[in-house]
């Protein structure tokens, strides 16, 4: 099942939260949804989910619009949401069993499902506990039982690993990796090596518009020509000299002096692999010593860092 | 059957959370108290009736049913759980109803508890059952009058607190103010004032006189109440 999300704008009084944002997610995709805090990702995912009507523009889910058929398509959903809301006097089994008659899952498997999810979602000691007695790592999971207790074709996953310790984390990341072999998943999150580790393609937004928009390599290929090299040599006194032949080199477009030292220079060109052959074969030709040569990426954090502050 | 799934949940609900145990015993405890022990009760009348136990839970009610339905929408757009119960496949009027629903239920429960004092009466003489029953009726219907304006008070709050008390403020108008300002008023507009209070309503049916137009009148305070809190749960919606 596919969401195609056409010219999307919402606006809260005067602020445009979301605006005229457009993308597809193809079906099987995990797409990671990123951006500063109030850029609009949670909006979006409000509306896609059929809980906010848009100003303008429209979702297709499937090929059906949240317009007019939110009934059809909010069974198709599993959704949890910002801060992971639960009713906190009720026990877990019988939360679950609440939303999963609400999902329209037949009476007599609902048991089954009870089972499958407090399994999927390691339950198995708290499944008797109230809600409000839970951990809040417990209660996350919680969250990502009653998302999945339909069996969804789509997943969207408002932050879905806020608030877990590392080893939860890696879990819930396995998870939403395994599930998102059969179905469509967009997650938001702020943590960077989280879309890096689990998905497909990347969404950037910032201020209500998308800024970026693709997988994690294709996103540092664009920032800046995939990262640059970095150099130390010695038996060469003069900085200049160093400068201008490398400057000279075919392949090389910028060269950077490093402030720390002044052997150390940060080299950009248009290949990586071609470039560090030919500051080689200078270095042997000039008889200078290659002291270090790394091949730096640009991290995702910077990608972000530059797309979003302006 | 969305609308029975979720006045179940509410239902189950007010049992977990203690609210209905606590509210049975204070409601069966006034009640009671007035209807046998306070001295102006059922023996000072000498008459086998119910009515003082009708017009006491007149008042109980008052303050009972804003305590239920105080937390119903309040707490959920506290708490954020009516974005998780708006994104699941029901409407906005099948949670309205369902919970109303809940409610409801909860008050009957409560007044079936009452029976004993028709059986404690039925001893003392002989009751008009058709009285009897028209006033329980007169009390459903009232509490449903109340539960309306107790949802639309509690959806336009986050607060609990201030649910209750703005339901309560709803309440005194067509429970008090009316009346006496239709005391002091002639013509068309006293008039109309007279019709709004819910005294006037009350007092026929409770006495055993079952009119379309008090039924009416009790449906269309409690109807009016949840198109306003569906409204107001809708506002979401609302573009501008």
């Amino acid at each position: 099942m596919d969401i195609k999300v056409e010219n999307l704008t919402k606006i809260y009084g005067t602020e445009k939260a979301v605006d005229s944002i457009s993308f597809n997610v193809k079906p099987g995709e995990i797409l990671g949804f990123l951006g500063p805090n109030g850029a609009g990702k949670s909006t979006t995912m409000k509306i896609i989910t059929c809980f906010m009507a848009p100003n303008s523009g429209d979702v297709k889910i499937g090929g059906h619009s949240i317009n007019n058929n939110s009934k059809d398509i909010k069974r198709k959903i599993g959704y949890l949401p910002e801060n992971n809301p639960l009713y906190l006097d009720m026990p877990v089994l019988e939360y679950l069993s609440f939303v999963a008659e609400l999902q329209g899952v037949e009476k007599d498997k609902i048991q089954e499902k009870l089972v499958e999810m407090v399994m999927l979602c390691g339950l198995e000691e708290e499944k008797h506990k109230k809600i409000g007695e839970l951990s809040k790592g417990y209660r996350q999971r919680v969250g990502l039982a009653q998302a999945m207790i339909h069996d969804p074709e789509i997943l969207i996953l408002d932050e879905p690993t806020s608030g877990l310790d590392p080893n939860q984390i890696i879990e819930i990341r396995k998870l939403i990796k395994e599930l998102g072999r059969h179905k469509t998943v967009i997650l938001s999150t702020h943590i960077l090596p989280e879309v890096e580790a689990t998905c497909d393609r990347i969404l950037i937004i910032n201020k209500g518009k998308i800024v970026a928009d693709g997988t994690s390599e294709s996103l540092r290929k664009q920032a800046q020509g995939g990262g640059f090299i970095r150099i130390k040599i010695d038996g060469e006194e003069d900085t200049d000299k160093l400068f201008s032949s490398f400057m000279d080199l075919k392949s090389v477009t910028k060269v950077d002096p490093s402030k720390e030292d002044k052997y150390v220079f940060n080299i950009t060109g248009g290949d990586g692999l071609t470039t560090q052959k030919e500051i080689f074969k200078l270095c042997v030709k000039k008889k200078w010593t290659l002291l270090e040569m790394t091949p730096v990426e640009t991290k995702l954090e910077d990608i972000f860092k530059e797309l979003t502050t302006n | 059957m969305k609308i029975w799934t979720i006045s179940l949940k509410e239902f189950r609900t007010f049992f977990d959370s203690l609210t209905a145990y606590i509210l049975l015993v204070v409601f069966l405890g006034l009640s009671g108290f007035f209807t046998w022990i306070s001295g102006s009760d059922i023996f000072l009348i000498g008459q086998a009736t119910l009515q003082p136990f009708f017009s006491v839970a007149y008042w109980t009610l008052f303050f009972f049913i804003p305590a239920l339905t105080m937390r119903m929408l309040a707490e959920e757009n506290n708490s954020g759980t009516i974005e998780l119960l708006l994104t699941k496949p029901v409407t906005d009027w099948e949670i309205i109803i369902g919970k109303f629903t809940a409610c409801l239920m909860l008050i009957i429960d409560a007044l079936i508890l009452t029976l004993p004092f028709y059986i404690s009466v039925a001893f003392l003489g002989n009751v008009d059952n058709g009285a009897v029953i028209s006033g329980y009726l007169g009390l459903i219907l009232i509490s449903s009058a109340y539960i309306g304006i107790g949802l639309f008070a509690s959806s336009i709050s986050n607060n609990q607190i201030v649910s209750f008390l703005i339901s309560l403020f709803i309440g005194v108008f067509f429970l008090i103010i009316f009346d006496v300002l239709a005391s002091d008023l002639t013509g068309i507009f006293g008039g109309v004032l007279n019709y709004l209070s819910l005294s006037t309503h009350f007092q026929s049916i409770s006495r055993g006189v079952i009119d379309s137009r008090d039924i009416i009148y009790f449906l269309s305070i409690s109807g009016f109440g949840l198109i306003l809190a569906a409204t107001s749960l809708s506002k979401r919606n609302i573009i501008d």
